[in-house]
């Protein structure tokens, strides 16, 4: 496949690992522990898992999956709330697929629409405003979620209800943003991170100045990576290069997608329609000051929490799962009391077994490869 | 086959009943002549045969026929709710006929006879239906099998959509063949007829829900003329199965799980067509567990490999057939796939549907 098989060249690979062990003899830190580097981005665990990467590494450097899967970190609450909205009548509930499943205190919304609810997944939230203009006289909600990669798509489609007048649409708004996010990371006294791999497609949207607190305050390198197998290892080897020559930067392995000033048309887009909430809530790591945002005032007409009761009420999560520990990289998703065991992708208690982005989900379907391999290194 | 010429004389003379309405209603469904004219016109006149023109409860076969051609009667059944019911490369009716043959052919059985149940949701277009039973004819003409006996219901708006279909078929087993899951061997090849993936990518872009136009046909044939090819130049095949739904990764799971053993695939080796790749790329799908209708995974000694591969390929159904990996001793019950990037990973079961990926 053109554009794709180019950066799944097994040749470049093994030449570039070969780089990169020179690159892990020469850094001290990889003499006493292997040097932790946090992929932020859920597209990376998976591409991580999929191509298995993490067992093509050497011992010197450890993955730890961060918290950039949206599914994942989506609060049990919010999922009530969308099971809520789901279950009211007349409401043809659209969402992305993989929220499908994610748990709720009661039910998923995969339940929800197998106790009779109207649950439909959509690829994109114009597709749920071609529903509203299909269906007149029933309520469309669309469940939006996810990081600035999918917040213009959100915006524009809001844009375009108000265009052509449409009534019958609404957003239920769960975007989060990745700045407050990191900044927390990074304040959060368990980290132990070498540096970051960053997120590609957010940075597509967001560009890749706003990282700069990363190294300039937290002194941490961070490359920003694309997403197949070949972007993920180069950008590995940009930041051992950093560290091993004393280097501490933000630089962009994805040059090809992402311009360092972001994309202004739908940066534009989405000012124009989202404010930062005060703070939002992520299950496993609590809540993050502006770490959310809502839609403005002058679209209240689109926002579902105001169009419909939606219950809001805060849920915690089981107190057997260890998500946010998982999460921040403080244990492996194996070393979770549950992983495997109450908790699987069948029957989910924490998000992070639900989206094939989740580390434990990643970890339950293909990591048990990389798991001893891992263990020796850590011991 | 000639087994039901008995009947031919009985069945003739009778005069069949037509619809003239444009759709079906209850009274299609309530036992009496508006039913017995659904039948006839779309069914008996489409299927044609004399065993199904008797309009009996049941079809009837001399066993004395049947012991001629093995010694095993092989039995299965099937039902298709596809949606939607016609979608490039195929339609639910010969879905209904391709699948159920190749569930008896994945047994080494030569398949004789189906049975068509339809479950018809009141309000489907009768033209619908009729060029359902058509293909469904063709299919089985195609096939060499017969549709024997079976059976309508027509319900309420609601409470199906369109049309569901059962069939039932019944084959005959040759004396030596005996395949199974659990007959996998260290050392043994795994061998697929073709590309993988085309009818669960071809369902899902003919949908609609994904508002991606793609074009990729369904791959919906029946596999029984293959697998006697495949038997005949590789009398050693361990275990066949069809890969429907779940797909690959699915059909190597049980075989690893009941053999008790490893199984190692190479994803460079696995045909797959570019298109579906590149649909499973956007969607954020693994095309090692879209459903296929026209694909087996065959299972063969390492030493009959050539021959097994050969036979394959020179059968219609089976150009691009490849080995795609071995059979090992090591880490029992586990798939694991090196990847063509040079790492490995596990090929686990699927836990649900696969749901597309956010972003």
């Amino acid at each position: 496949m053109k554009f794709v098989d180019e950066f799944r060249d097994p040749e470049k690979a093994r030449s570039l690992l070969g780089e990169i062990n020179r690159l892990a003899a020469r850094i001290d830190i990889c003499r006493h522990r292997p040097l932790a580097l946090m992929e932020v981005c859920g597209g990376h665990t998976h591409a991580i898992f999929k191509f298995g990467i993490g067992n093509m590494l050497p011992d010197a450097i450890e993955l730890v999956h961060g918290p950039g899967c949206p599914v994942c970190v989506l609060p049990m609450g919010r999922v009530d709330d969308c099971v809520a909205l789901a279950e009211t009548p007349g409401v043809i509930f659209t969402t992305f697929g993989d929220a499908m499943r994610v748990p709720g205190s009661k039910k998923s919304l995969l339940q929800a629409k197998g106790d009779g609810a109207d649950v439909r997944m959509v690829y994109s939230p114009l597709d749920a405003l071609k529903l509203a203009r299909k269906h007149p006289g029933r309520e469309v909600v669309f469940f939006g979620l996810g990081f600035e990669t999918t917040m213009p798509s959100t915006a524009l489609t809001i844009l375009q209800a108000e265009r052509e007048g449409i009534k019958n649409f609404s957003l239920f708004c769960n975007h989060i943003t990745i700045i407050p996010t990191i900044k927390a990371l990074l304040d959060s006294p368990e980290m132990e991170l070498d540096g970051f791999l960053g997120p590609g497609h957010v940075s597509m949207v967001i560009g890749t100045r706003p990282y700069r607190f990363v190294s300039e305050h937290y002194k941490r390198p961070m490359v920003i990576a694309g997403f197949e197998p070949l972007d993920v290892l180069q950008s590995a080897w940009m930041v051992l290069k950093q560290i091993a020559e004393g280097r501490c930067e933000v630089e962009n392995q994805y040059g090809r997608v992402v311009p360092e000033r972001g994309n202004p048309a739908a940066l534009s887009a989405v000012s124009r329609v989202f404010e930062l909430r005060e703070f939002f809530e992520w299950r496993g790591l609590g809540s993050i000051d502006h770490s959310g945002v809502r839609l403005r005032k002058a679209f209240a007409q689109y926002d579902a929490e105001k169009k419909f009761s939606v219950p809001a009420l805060r849920i915690a999560d089981p107190k057997s799962c260890q998500c946010g520990e998982v999460l921040k990289g403080v244990i492996k998703p194996w070393e979770c009391k549950v992983f495997g065991k109450a908790c699987t992708p069948e029957k989910p208690l924490g998000a992070l077994m639900v989206s094939s982005e989740g580390a434990c989900a990643a970890y339950h379907q293909y990591g048990a490869i990389n798991r001893p391999h891992q263990q020796d290194s850590a011991a | 086959m000639t087994l039901l010429a008995n009947n031919t004389k009985a069945a003739m003379g009778r005069r069949r009943g037509t619809v003239s309405v444009p759709a079906v209603t209850l009274a299609h469904g309530g036992g009496g002549s508006a039913m017995r004219n659904l039948i006839d016109d779309v069914f008996v006149t489409a299927f044609d045969n004399p065993s199904l023109d008797l309009l009996e409860d049941q079809a009837r076969f001399a066993l004395a026929d049947l012991a001629r051609l093995g010694d095993r009667l092989a039995f299965t059944t099937d039902s298709y709710v596809v949606d939607p019911l016609f979608f490039p490369g195929g339609d639910i009716g010969k879905l209904a006929v391709c699948g159920t043959i190749n569930d008896l052919a994945a047994g080494g059985a030569v398949p004789l006879y189906l049975t068509c149940s339809a479950i018809i949701e009141e309000g489907l277009e009768v033209s619908t239906l009729r060029a359902v039973a058509k293909s469904m004819a063709a299919a089985a003409a195609d096939a060499g099998v017969q549709i024997v006996t079976g059976d309508t219901k027509v319900v309420h708006k609601g409470t199906c959509d369109k049309l569901f279909l059962n069939t039932a078929g019944v084959g005959i087993i040759r004396e030596g063949v005996d395949l199974g899951a659990s007959r996998c061997r260290p050392g043994d090849t795994v061998l697929v007829n073709g590309l993988l993936g085309d009818h669960g990518a071809a369902i899902l872009a003919a949908r609609g829900d994904m508002e991606l136009a793609a074009a990729i046909a369904s791959d919906c044939a029946a596999l029984h003329g293959l697998v006697g090819d495949l038997l005949r130049a590789a009398p050693g095949t361990r275990f066949i199965r069809d890969a429907t739904r779940g797909g690959l990764a699915t059909v190597l799971n049980e075989a690893a799980r009941a053999s008790n053993v490893s199984i190692r695939i190479t994803e460079a080796a696995t045909p797959i067509r570019e298109e579906v790749k590149a649909f499973c790329e956007i969607l954020g799908l693994d095309p090692l567990y879209l459903a296929n209708e026209g694909k087996i995974v065959c299972v063969v000694p390492g030493n009959e490999e050539q021959a097994a591969l050969e036979a394959m390929r020179a059968h219609p159904l089976g150009r691009h057939a490849a080995a795609i990996g071995r059979v090992t001793a090591n880490d029992p019950g586990r798939v694991v796939m090196d990847t063509v990037f040079g790492g490995q990973r596990i090929v686990d079961m699927l836990v649900g549907d696969q749901l597309p990926r956010i972003c």
